[in-house]
């Protein structure tokens, strides 16, 4: 299983304190020598789609399940945002920002714990296929339901607040908004890994059987599971619908879950970082492999890549790197 | 831990470094971004839609007004999320100065609000023909010099009721906002003249399953209304004449189009004599015109037979905004105030015919009514019925009771 490799780490603490300084102060000062295409589609967007990855990467490493309704929590967040607060199609309750997104991770956050009730019991590929049913069957709710939720057309004008003074949608404030929400789902999903609750989850993950034999419920650790996943989501969810300013069935949709997939997969399952290693190289991808390759063919690009590092890697882009280092230490 | 972020850091540093690329803006030169479905299942169509605009600009060499042309390509897949994020690239990344898409109908309606938050860029409609995009809440940068999709109607529903007899009809149609545009238009005129809607089938985009919809075909009916496009329209004709179905049909502006009717595989012969309506004839006889297909069939052999009605429509938007540039001899100076003066006012010689703008910044056309038939070569086209001159968006009638009929839906005209 590729999360085995999410071991507890035992480096000097030291080492780790400077490369943590070294990342944070690049991705601080990132924004003032980058163009705002850059800072926003490229920079905040690897970080909400890392966020939403991350949530998968969390349940799949640390928990041994593959959820493919992941984007469907962060696609429910975004909704109940529409919802609740303001629309162009006027359909809102235009609840103040506050509640709104209150509202929004709740609901997701239950959303999720019940997609994790009823895959809880699964296993592998069981899991996969029935939260993949989950995924399909929300994105055709959402498209024939026009009372609630607009069907196709979904809601546009959805804006991030202003908090004061500040426009979170300009720029800069945007991407540091993202990137504090990933930093703390970053920090938190590492803290949970080594917490006990982690530990006990990893230990699931590897032999459910005994720990049930040591007396741990495994069927809670694994709703639990869910439900942190889903908060994860859910922060991605809102951050995704003020990026976009809008929110359709389409961005729920099978393609876009398996874009999640993917991102989780090559970035590295094992590892949270990848996620966000993934969620960049697959924008980057997005963006320009239509101008490096004939305008009929970049998608072929793109499933090229994902495709070799798949083939040479099971563990994404970090396994990748760990291989090359092994290998260039060997004489 | 500290080997990944090591590495994060690395890969990081080399991406910033793509980042602090600027990216060049010759005085000298103009930047064209064209934004087509690529992908999904209106590929086909956003790739005939693509060769009329380089048609276009190779007809005017890459040059305007003494400045060269740079044309830029992104695709999206019919979904309003890939049209904006494709266009995002296009604005704020390469920094073209026309944008000239998007080719679905809620594309383009997701487009013109996005427009409204860029008015330094001049947005050229391509092909998408919602209703939604200029008649309500219209942006001040979007131009669309093709006329939409219930204007393509017009005149059809009186057509099939008192020339083909058709008097109860059911309609298939995807569930969106341009299949409702072209329902809209067609009931119009086809439930005042009398006709009578026995169901509406809303399918969704991209479905390859015909068969309940083939199966809840009632029998009492005189013929069927099909508004599919793409891979859509193929899949459900090949699929209701497997399952036997004899119904005569009426098509939709885009499912009788060439980009059906020029698709590879087996010959559809049970579609010849179906009647259609749209912004375009095949078999048109206007020396414009011919010459013009004459054109598109020398400079792309593996096209279709003839240019479908996405090829004209990006060439009329390309050609509009070259015709325009020329003009004003290129100067895009104070947000292109002067161009889109320019081409607000602009009597477009198109090669089907002439086109100008109303108040929306709409395309006023001609509309022509068709029939499929066979022609010498063994392929299908359109034969042209009957031309109407001058067709607006409100379909003649007067504006602010047209607007009262409400915006296009699933249930909008409710002819009962």
């Amino acid at each position: 299983m590729a999360g085995r490799s999410a071991q507890i780490s035992t480096v000097n603490s030291q080492a780790v304190g400077v490369s943590y300084i070294l990342l944070g102060a690049f991705l601080l000062i990132y924004p003032w020598f980058a163009s705002p295409f850059w800072t926003v589609q490229i920079g905040a967007q690897s970080f909400i789609l890392g966020v939403i990855a991350l949530s998968l990467t969390f349940l799949a490493g640390y928990g041994g399940m593959v959820s493919l309704a992941q984007l469907s929590v962060a696609g429910c967040a975004g909704y109940m945002v529409a919802i609740w607060g303001f629309n162009d199609a006027k359909m809102g309750l235009n609840w103040p920002w506050v509640p709104t997104v209150f509202m929004a991770i709740l609901i997701a956050v239950i959303f999720g714990t019940l997609i994790g009730a009823v895959s809880v019991r699964t296993q592998g590929i069981y899991t996969i296929m029935i939260t993949l049913a989950i995924s399909v069957g929300f994105y055709y709710f959402l498209r024939q339901n026009y009372p609630i939720f607009n069907g196709w057309n979904g809601f546009a004008g959805l804006k991030p607040p202003v908090i004061a003074g500040v426009n979170m949608r300009a720029p800069t404030p945007f991407y540091y908004l993202s990137l504090g929400v990933a930093a703390a789902a970053y920090a938190a999903t590492v803290y949970l890994g080594r917490s006990t609750f982690g530990l006990s989850l990893q230990g699931i993950r590897d032999n459910d059987r005994r720990m049930r034999a040591l007396g741990f419920n495994v069927t809670a650790h694994r709703i639990l599971a869910y439900s942190i996943a889903a908060l994860i989501a859910s922060l991605g969810g809102v951050l995704l619908v003020w990026l976009n300013g809008r929110i359709d069935p389409a961005s729920v949709g099978v393609w876009r879950t398996i874009d999640i997939l993917i991102i989780a997969v090559v970035g590295g399952l094992g590892h949270p970082i990848g996620a966000f290693l993934g969620a960049v190289l697959f924008i980057l991808l997005e963006n320009f492999a239509i101008d490096l390759i004939a305008r009929e063919r970049f998608n072929l690009l793109i499933g090229a890549v994902f495709l070799a590092i798949v083939l040479f890697s099971p563990d994404g882009i970090l396994g990748l790197w760990q291989k090359l280092k092994k290998a260039m230490i060997r004489p | 831990m500290k080997r990944n972020l090591t590495r994060l850091f690395i890969f990081l540093a080399l991406v910033a470094c793509l980042g602090l690329a600027a990216t060049v803006h010759a005085a000298d030169q103009l930047k064209f971004g064209a934004l087509a479905t690529l992908e999904g299942p209106f590929a086909a169509l956003g790739e005939d839609g693509m060769r009329g605009v380089k048609l276009a600009l190779k007809q005017w060499n890459y040059t305007v007004a003494g400045k060269k042309i740079e044309l830029i390509t992104m695709s999206s897949d019919a979904s309003p999320d890939s049209a904006i994020k494709a266009a995002r690239k296009l604005v704020e990344q390469d920094k073209v100065d026309l944008l000239i898409g998007p080719l679905s109908g809620s594309e383009g309606v997701a487009l013109k609000e996005y427009a409204k938050t860029q008015p330094q860029v001049t947005f050229l409609n391509g092909a998408s023909a919602a209703q939604d995009t200029t008649l309500r809440d219209p942006a001040p940068n979007y131009f669309r010099f093709q006329t939409e999709g219930a204007q393509w109607m017009f005149g059809l529903g009186e057509y099939v009721l008192k020339v083909k007899g058709y008097k109860k009809i059911v309609t298939i149609a995807e569930d969106y906002s341009f299949p409702y545009t072209q329902v809209f238009g067609f009931l119009l005129g086809y439930c005042q003249a009398g006709g009578k809607v026995l169901n509406r089938f809303w399918v969704p985009l991209g479905a390859k399953d015909y068969s309940t919809t083939v199966a809840s075909i009632p029998e009492g009916i005189d013929a069927i209304y099909v508004a599919l496009g793409g891979a859509d329209a193929v899949n459900f004709l090949s699929q209701y004449e497997q399952a036997g179905g004899n119904k005569p049909l009426i098509g939709g502006s885009i499912t009788m189009d060439q980009s059906v009717l020029g698709s590879k595989g087996r010959r559809r012969d049970f579609v010849i004599g179906t009647p259609s309506a749209g912004p375009i004839a095949d078999s048109y006889d206007k020396p414009s015109w011919t010459k013009w297909v004459g054109e598109y069939r020398q400079e792309y052999p593996k096209g279709f037979p003839s240019p479908s009605l996405f090829c004209y429509g990006y060439y009329c938007a390309t050609l509009a905004g070259l015709e325009g540039l020329n003009q004003v001899k290129g100067d895009l100076s104070n947000q292109q105030k002067a161009f889109r003066a320019v081409l607000s006012k602009m009597e477009l010689k198109a090669p089907a015919g002439s086109i100008k703008l109303d108040e929306n910044r709409q395309a006023i056309g001609d509309n022509f009514l068709t029939e499929v038939e066979l022609g010498k070569d063994g392929n299908l086209y359109n034969k042209v019925v009957k031309v109407i001159p001058n067709v607006n968006q409100t379909l003649g009638w007067d504006r602010q009771k047209f607007l009262d009929l409400g915006p296009v839906g699933r249930d909008n005209p409710p002819c009962n």
